[in-house]
């Protein structure tokens, strides 16, 4: 043994005969995860969250969360001799006068604007495998939260520089506040410290911006990944996977090395979008002052389906008792989003109760193999993208030389419209894939060749599947309708009918080859 | 007591008064407005430049206009509009329009320099208007102060034409046009007459050397460099989420595949 080895020995046993790490260590180390890209996703996630901590520190150092009054005399002379708020000029001398600033701005928007797109998309892996299923549907909540915060924590920093395009964004956010029956101007009140803007605001989001919400994704982000360690990854369907196995590479030395590359990647990525798009340039949008606003402005995308809810509501309004309530705010700005973000964070529960299914899963369905959940999640995503479309819609008009009203008419009746036959589209889809399967297990692969028989006849060989290749596409449990699991009890009155209705539709599915037609082809 | 003592001490004296001080008052008025005003249309209708602008007008303005500039169904009447109107719709390329769809677009000039310059003699011969002006006459660069352009620009014309002057979208397809590029006599005629959907700015409104000051604006935005990379079209955080969704996470997930392909 070498000297060195010999000294970083007995440092290794000095510290593992006082914490026992190397027991510990060794058993963890060695611990088992599965491979797929899609799993990844939530890498992303966690990646450029630590990005978004990295670089919002380097951009506190100079940030002024005040709303005091300042004529701005920096390097950007378009602007130079304007009173300004202290926020918004700190962060044009983050912008033109620190060195790095810029990029390090541009990097935590970013950062920030990947951290969300992959939440969206981790989330829809999650859903469409169905990996919120038992034991995993606490996990699910806390995504939900996650992405909820999520938004939060995004919005508000898009509000803290001050500029035109924020402080519009606050407006906005005070009129949902208002728009709350009762206590609504009470509590925009509360928040502004006085009349909107006041001086308070800024300093107060900040505070959670850069404390509170990073503090509470730091707790939930430990407790996610702490319920991945513990109920262990899913993984998909195969040969030799079950449900009691993780079947995959241990995490030292295979995913250490993979992982840290990943966060490089990412990392690389982020920086290159910083270093060659600009983004927010709050510098071209001026200073925040309630009489000015912009054409075309916008949030930034994660918010833009609310956006595009708030500009599709007809201006519909009610008067009682001295107060209003404005539904046009009401309904698109909060009611909607409530009912929406419920039903996400509850659906494990409701799938649940729905198929009667309450035994734990940890092998991945096949998008396809569910086919009622798999047309939800889309339609979902149909629901979403037409809000989102409503959301630029003066964007969209003035680039497609189309009319606002026009736009705004089909988004309108296209809300209710396109997301159910996306359903019954997907659906189709889905058992059209159920039945390929079916027939790929049954008579194999097309080759293209073309045999011709001594009788004269011309046959295509189909080459069969590996036992492997059948077992993945086979080894899905269908579901069975109800009531046969369960008491007809289950299914009475209103309750009941709908859960009968909706198990039914559930139970759709074009039937698995069976083992015995497996073994009668075998014959063949 | 006079009978005129005895009038003045009744009740109803003070409201005739009144009316007959307003009535005198009103008829004053009247009679002073009716008088030819302070700037009488020039009295040129004989000049050859007029006339060659009348003949230029009925071949390719009256169908719409009018035989007499008083306007039609389709198209507003021109009495009063003045030459700064003609210049800017014409000069643009804006009238005659190609087609009657929601509104003029900016396109080639149909007339040149000098049978616009004859419409719009015309058109300032029917009634006093806006005179139209020249880039040369207006100094911006001098006059103009770009930081309180901004702060006009964006009080005044955002709303609208977005921070940057990229243009937005307006009612029913109607839009305001991006001011990219556009020469400052136009964005100053503009400013004067306030064509199709785009409301005037009165020298009172806006002072002519605050226009200048939103010329100056206008000029250092449509030169200023792309100071955090690619602009993007500064339209805002749409295109942002855009090329989010695309490149960003595109590229992200083209490696978590690469990666996961190499691990087999």
């Amino acid at each position: 043994m070498k000297r060195s080895e010999k000294a970083i020995g007995s440092v290794a046993n000095y510290v593992d005969e006082r914490t026992g790490a190397a027991k510990w260590l060794k058993k963890n180390l060695t611990k088992v995860f599965p491979d797929h890209w899609s799993f990844m996703l939530g890498e992303i996630c966690l990646y450029s969250f630590i990005i978004l901590l990295l670089s919002g520190t380097f951009l506190t150092f100079w940030f002024d969360p005040s709303q005091r009054d300042v004529v701005y005399n920096g390097a950007y002379s378009p602007l130079s001799g304007v009173s300004m708020s202290s926020a918004y000029a700190s962060t044009l001398h983050i912008s033109f006068d620190v060195r790095g600033g810029l990029l390090m701005r541009q990097i935590h928007h970013w950062a920030a604007l990947i951290f969300m797109a992959a939440i969206v998309a981790h989330l829809f892996r999650v859903f469409f495998t169905g990996a919120f299923r038992k034991p995993r549907e606490f996990n699910w909540i806390i995504g939900i939260g996650l992405l909820t915060f999520g938004i939060v924590e995004g919005f508000l920093g898009y509000s803290l520089p001050d500029d035109l395009l924020s402080g519009t964004g606050i407006r906005i956010a005070e009129a949902i506040i208002q728009a709350l029956p009762v206590v609504g101007s009470y509590l925009a009140f509360f928040a502004f410290g006085g009349p909107f803007p006041g001086t308070a605001f800024i300093p107060r989001i900040f505070i959670v911006h850069v404390l509170i919400l990073p503090g509470l994704f730091l707790a939930l982000i430990t407790i996610h990944l702490m319920l991945v360690w513990y109920q262990k990854h899913t993984q998909f369907p195969g040969p030799g996977r079950t449900e009691k196995n993780v079947v995959g590479y241990p995490l030292m030395p295979v995913y250490m090395a993979k992982a840290g590359g990943f966060f490089f990647i990412v990392f690389s990525v982020t920086a290159f979008l910083g270093a060659v798009a600009s983004i927010n340039p709050i510098w071209l949008y001026g200073p925040y002052t309630p009489g000015q606003i912009s054409a075309g402005s916008q949030p930034d995308w994660y918010m833009g389906w609310l956006d595009g809810l708030v500009r599709m509501a007809p201006p519909l309004e009610t008067h009682a008792f001295g107060h209003t309530i404005s539904w046009n705010i009401l309904l698109p700005g909060l009611i909607l989003p409530g009912i929406l973000f419920t039903g996400m964070a509850l659906y494990p529960f409701i799938e649940s109760w729905v198929t009667g299914d309450k035994r734990e899963h940890h092998l991945l369905d096949r998008p396809r193999n569910a086919p009622n959940r798999t047309a939800l999640g889309a339609m979902s995503i149909a629901f979403m993208i037409i809000s989102l479309v409503n959301g630029g819609n003066d964007i969209i008009a003035t680039h497609f030389h189309l009319t606002i009203n026009g736009i705004m008419w089909f988004t309108r009746i296209g809300l209710f419209i396109v997301p159910p036959i996306v359903f019954i589209i997907t659906k189709r889809i889905c058992l059209s894939l159920q039945r390929a399967d079916r027939d790929l297990v049954l008579h194999g692969k097309e080759t293209g060749r073309l045999v011709m028989l001594p009788s004269g006849e011309m046959v295509e060989v189909h080459e069969q599947l590996t036992d492997a290749q059948k077992w993945t596409l086979t080894q899905h449990q269908q579901p069975d309708a109800l009531p046969a699991p369960l008491p007809e009890s289950a299914t009475r009155g209103l309750k009941g009918k709908l859960r009968k209705r909706m198990n039914q539709a559930h139970a759709i599915q074009i039937p698995a080859p069976t083992l015995s037609e497996l073994k009668e082809l075998d014959h063949h | 007591m006079n009978k005129f003592t005895q009038f003045r001490r009744r009740k109803i004296a003070g409201p005739i008064l009144v009316v007959a001080a307003l009535f005198t008052i009103g008829t004053a008025f009247g009679i002073a407005s009716a008088l030819p005003g302070a700037q009488p249309a020039p009295s040129s209708s004989t000049s050859p430049l007029v006339s060659q602008g009348k003949a230029i007008f009925l071949r390719g303005c009256s169908s719409c206009h009018g035989l007499n500039a008083e306007g039609g169904a389709i198209a507003p009447s021109l009495i009063g509009v003045g030459a700064a109107a003609v210049d800017f719709q014409v000069g643009t390329g804006r009238m005659p329009m190609a087609d009657m769809s929601q509104q003029a677009m900016r396109k080639k000039p149909v007339y040149n320099a000098d049978e616009t310059a004859a419409l719009a003699a015309y058109v300032a011969s029917l009634a006093p208007g806006p005179a139209s002006v020249t880039s040369e006459n207006l100094n911006w660069q001098r006059d103009g102060n770009i930081a309180q352009g901004g702060q006009l620009f964006r009080t005044n014309c955002a709303m609208c034409h977005n921070f940057a002057g990229q243009g937005g979208a307006l009612t029913n397809g109607k839009y305001a046009p991006s001011l990219m590029g556009v020469e400052p006599k136009y964005v100053y005629e503009a400013l004067i007459t306030g064509p199709q959907s785009m409301p005037k700015f009165s020298d009172t409104t806006i002072t002519p050397q605050e226009k200048l000051s939103l010329i100056a604006w206008l000029q250092s935005a449509n030169h200023e460099q792309n100071l955090g990379g690619a602009s993007l079209g500064r339209v805002g955080p749409v295109t942002e989420g855009l090329l989010v969704w695309t490149l960003g996470l595109g590229l992200l997930i083209g490696v978590a595949v690469w990666l996961a392909m190499k691990a087999r």
